[in-house]
Parts: structure tokens; sequence; C-alpha cells
């Protein structure tokens, strides 16, 4: 499939919450510099497969391949350390800390992070209310803030989780140009979007989930043939 | 003689010193007592345990190690600590997801077994431990008679909480603490260690605990029951400070501690209550105590 070979290969990912099975072997890959969408309705396990790939879900089986080596076995520190980094769906913002804090909450854990002079170039927003307790700000900005704060750590692997849920058209642009500059400056990218218009605006290839697997994927140039199908998919 | 509110003011001042060595150890009791409660969601009721241990751990190594009080200050809180961390790593690990209640039976048990082992081992009479020879005797301030040893003790206690206070709320390290407090999973996700943080954070509180039991041994008798006695008045503290503030914890203990000695000037008959009976009023008024966050 690849020509170069996948930074990340996810291969039969199952994941349980107690009783409920809920991943039921999902399969893809990401090649190292791509911006990948993962599609689906509300429910299908988008998020859930993010956090087991970032191992936050205790019961997984399955492989999850980063850069040649298997994860699936290691806690969501080691997982962190080996260079990826995840903003989750429900943004995480510490509201017992600062701006600043929450900025400077994940530790550099390998080389080639962006510095804060860099961060704040991307979200200029950011730099002015460092002072601001985390939770006090826009929602907006609180999404900014939720994908500033991985981009020091040294992670190559970001796990966006519908990072534009719920904010005005302005804003989602304004992301949307963040995850283009981050592309541009090499990081690689899995995203979680039921917002289909705006992955169409930055990814490379879909793939799309239903009922914890991966029933469909093609890339952006095949998205016109594949309009039909996707909002049956989607429900749209 | 000076008197206020017809009080005479050595009464007066004499019973507010009391009331503030006092509240220095409600401050510090409760300042651990906020702190594993904030990381490890368990009300540790092996704290006043964990208080007396320290206490014995002077008396005995000044009986026969011949380990003075400045060396006990420093090397108590870290060996007792230490125990805290081998009983996180034994026991409470495995039982941070159950509920609330699992905490506190285990704490709870740990601390008769630890208390009833201290009784057999050394009887349940009070030992008498020397006051340092650097803090013997006293000043006159001409309005009371002030003991060295006591200036000594509050001025410490709010070098130890201001300290504790400070690393918490301002420091990168303490940041940390705040942020796994809210969500540890998220904090574990970014690449940090969060149970090794548990566990330190378990040993600090209970070193703290200690360090309180070593600045007691000299003013009130080591003895294997003096935590029990002093824990459910912290207990209270902790209840109308609100649970997990730290600066709660250490406004409430220091003032509790005042109030308590006041009335034990005005109204003495009301002096063992009245910490309960404002309790009892802040839990109507404010559930989540002074200064706690409503969940
Ligand atoms: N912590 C949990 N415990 C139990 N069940 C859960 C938990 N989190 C999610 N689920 C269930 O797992 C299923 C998949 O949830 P998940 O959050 O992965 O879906 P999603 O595709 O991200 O949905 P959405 O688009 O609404 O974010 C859902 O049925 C959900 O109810
Ligand atoms: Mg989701």
């Amino acid at each position: 499939m690849a020509e170069t070979s996948a930074l990340l290969a996810v291969t039969d990912l199952q994941a349980w919450y107690g009783e409920s099975h809920i991943l039921h072997g999902a399969s893809f890959e990401v090649r190292a510099g791509e911006v990948v969408t993962l599609l689906g309705r509300n429910g299908v396990g988008k998020t859930t497969t993010l956090k087991s790939i970032m191992g936050m879900v205790e019961q997984r089986a399955g492989s999850v391949r980063f850069d040649g080596r298997e994860l699936i076995r290691l806690s969501s520190d080691a997982i962190a350390r080996a260079g990826i980094a995840i903003c989750p769906e429900e943004r995480g913002i510490f509201s017992s800390l600062d701006v600043r804090e929450n900025l400077l909450l994940p530790p550099q854990l390998l080389p080639g992070g962006l510095d804060l002079d860099h961060i704040f170039e991307l979200f200029p927003n950011l730099r002015e209310r460092q002072a601001s307790q985390g939770t006090k700000l826009s929602g907006g900005e609180q999404q900014m803030l939720a994908i500033a704060r991985i981009l020091r750590t040294g992670a190559r692997l970001l796990l966006l989780d519908e990072p534009t849920e719920g904010l005005a058209p302005v804003i989602i642009q304004q992301i949307g140009r963040t995850i283009g500059a981050l592309k541009a400056q090499g990081f690689t990218i899995l995203l979680v979007e039921q917002n289909f218009n705006f992955a169409a605006t930055i990814a490379d290839r879909y793939y799309v989930m239903e009922h914890g697997r991966i029933v469909d994927h093609f890339p952006t140039a095949a998205l016109a043939a594949n309009m039909g199908k996707l909002h049956e998919y989607l429900g749209v | 003689m000076v008197e206020i509110f017809g009080i005479p003011s050595y009464a007066l001042f004499g019973q507010l010193l009391i009331g503030l060595i006092n509240g220095s150890f409600y401050a510090l009791l409760s300042l651990g007592l906020a702190v594993i409660f904030g990381m490890l969601n368990i009300i540790n009721f092996t704290h006043g345990a964990q208080y007396m241990m320290g206490a014995f751990a002077a008396y005995l190594m000044l009986q026969y190690l011949g380990v003075d009080y400045w060396i006990a200050l420093v090397v108590v809180p870290i060996l007792i600590g230490a125990t805290g961390i081998l009983i996180e790593r034994l026991f409470l690990q495995h039982i941070r997801k159950l509920d609330h209640l699992y905490g506190l039976i285990l704490t709870f048990g740990l601390a008769l077994i630890i208390e009833g082992l201290f009784r057999n081992q050394f009887g349940s009479s009070g030992k008498p431990y020397q006051i340092p020879a650097l803090l013997q005797g006293g000043r006159n301030l001409g309005f009371m008679f002030l003991p060295n040893y006591r200036a000594w003790v509050i001025a410490f206690s709010l070098v130890v909480c201001f300290a504790t206070w400070f690393a918490i709320e301002r420091t990168r390290l303490g940041s940390y603490l705040r942020a796994a407090t809210e969500n540890p999973a998220l904090v574990r996700a970014f690449g940090i260690n969060v149970p090794r943080m548990v566990t330190l954070t378990y040993g600090f509180g209970v070193g703290l605990a200690a360090l309180a039991g070593v600045m007691a041994a000299p003013i009130y008798n080591v003895s294997p029951q003096m935590g029990s006695d002093l824990i459910i008045v912290v207990f209270a503290v902790v209840v109308i400070g609100g649970m997990g503030s730290i600066l709660g914890a250490i406004v409430t203990g220091f003032a509790l501690g005042v109030i308590e000695g006041l009335t034990k000037v005005f109204f003495p008959e009301a002096s063992s209550t009245v910490i309960f009976v404002i309790m009892a009023i802040v839990l109507l008024i404010r559930p989540a105590g002074l200064f706690g966050r409503t969940v």
C-alpha cells in the first residue's frame, strides 16, 4: 500500500470499557508527514481509537506500531515518551493552572519540539492571555491552548480529537490554517472530525469508521467520487 | 495589672499562645491530609498514627541512639515518609479505582493496628521528651511570658506551611500536582509518571505528619494515643476548611486553634466543643467547606 512505510500502523485494534466491547478490530495506518482523518457517526469509537493508541483505554488488544515499535502493552506515559501526543475531545484544560502553566505542563520528552516563541507565532491570542486561568479562555482559545501545549513536547504524531467541535466558522478556519502549518513543519496528524467540509480542506486521506471497525478509506483526490457513500456513512 | 475585656492580659495571651500552638499542629496535619486527599482521593485516617510514629521515632532515637531533636527533625519525616511510601505501594495503589470508602476503612484499620502495636510495646503512659537545649527558657514580653520552644513551633510551622503552599501553587512541580489532581489520566498521557507522583505525594503527606509529631514531642507527652486524640479535631478542621484546599487547610488550622484558645478564656465550658459547633454551622451553610471547591 505504501511507498513510504507507515509511521503509525494500527492492526486489529480492540478495546473494551468494562463489559462493553467498543473497538472490534480496527486497522489503518498513517505515514510520516500525512494528515489522516478518521470520520464516522457519533459513538462509533473514534475517540476510543485515539485513546487506545495513546494507551488511555485500559482494556485493549491488537497491535499499535509506531516507528516500528509495538506500543499496545505500554502505559500512556511510555507512549508519550515514544513520540505521540493527544489533544482530547473535551480539551482537558486545567482550571487550577493558568494559561502559561497549562502550556508548559507537558514536558519536553524528545528533541524537535517547537519553542514558545514559535508557538505564540502560531497562536498569538495565547501570548496575551498567559496569566489567565486556563478555563477562563473562550472555547476557541481553549482549543488553541490544547493544541499548542502538545507542540513543545517533541511528539511527531499528534492525535487531534474533533478540534472544531462547537466553534465559530472563523475560529475553525484559523484552526485549519494552523493544522496546515503544522503539517508543513513536518508533524504527522491523525484527526478525528465530524465536520466533513473542514476535514476536506486539510486531510490527505480518510478512513471511515462504523461500529468499531474501519469500513472504508480513500484519498482526498477520490473525495468527489465517494460523496454519495460518505453521506450515507455519516448520515448527513 | 493590664486587663482586656476584664480578663488579665497574661491569661488572654497565654490562651492565645496555646491556641496558636494547637493551631500549628492542626494546620500541619490538615495540610498533609489535604495534599493526600487531592492526589489520592483518600481520606487518610492513618494520619494521627503517623504523627504519633513521628513523635515516637524522635523519642526512641534520642533514648537509644542519642540522636538529638535537630537531627530528628530532618531524619524522622524522611523515615516515616518512607513507611508511607511502603503503605501506598503495598495497599493504597490497589484500591485507587474503588470507592472512597475502601481507602477510609483501610487507613482506619492501619491506624488501629499501628496504635495497638505501639501500646503493646510501650504501654499507654506518656513519655517525656526534653526541649532541646537551644530552645529552653523563654522571654518576658511584658504582657506575657513566651517560652522559646513554643515560639519556635509557631514560627517553624508557619514556614513549613508557607513552603508547602508555595511549592504546590507556584512551582512547576506543583503545577504537575495540581493538574494530576484534576485529570490524572491526561497528565499521564503527557508523559508524566503519575503513579510515582501519587506515591511520593503520600510519602510527603505522611512526612508532614511525622514532622508535626517531632515538633509535638517536647510539648505533649509522647504516647501511643496522642494521634487519635488530636486527629478527631483535625478532621473537623479539614471539614471546615474544605477538602483538598491547601490554603484553606493552613488558614483554618491556625484560625481554629486561636478560636479554641479564646473560647477557653471567654467561655471555658464550650472550649472543647467549639470546633465541632463551627463544623456543624459550616456544613449547614457551605457543605463544601469555607475554601472548598464545589465539585
Ligand atoms: N468511559 C467510557 N465508559 C463506557 N463506555 C464508554 C466510555 N467512553 C465511551 N464509551 C462508549 O463507547 C462508544 C464509543 O465512544 P467514542 O467516544 O469512542 O465515540 P466517538 O466516535 O468518539 O463519538 P463522538 O463522535 O460522539 O465523539 C460509545 O457507545 C460510548 O457510549
Ligand atoms: Mg469522540
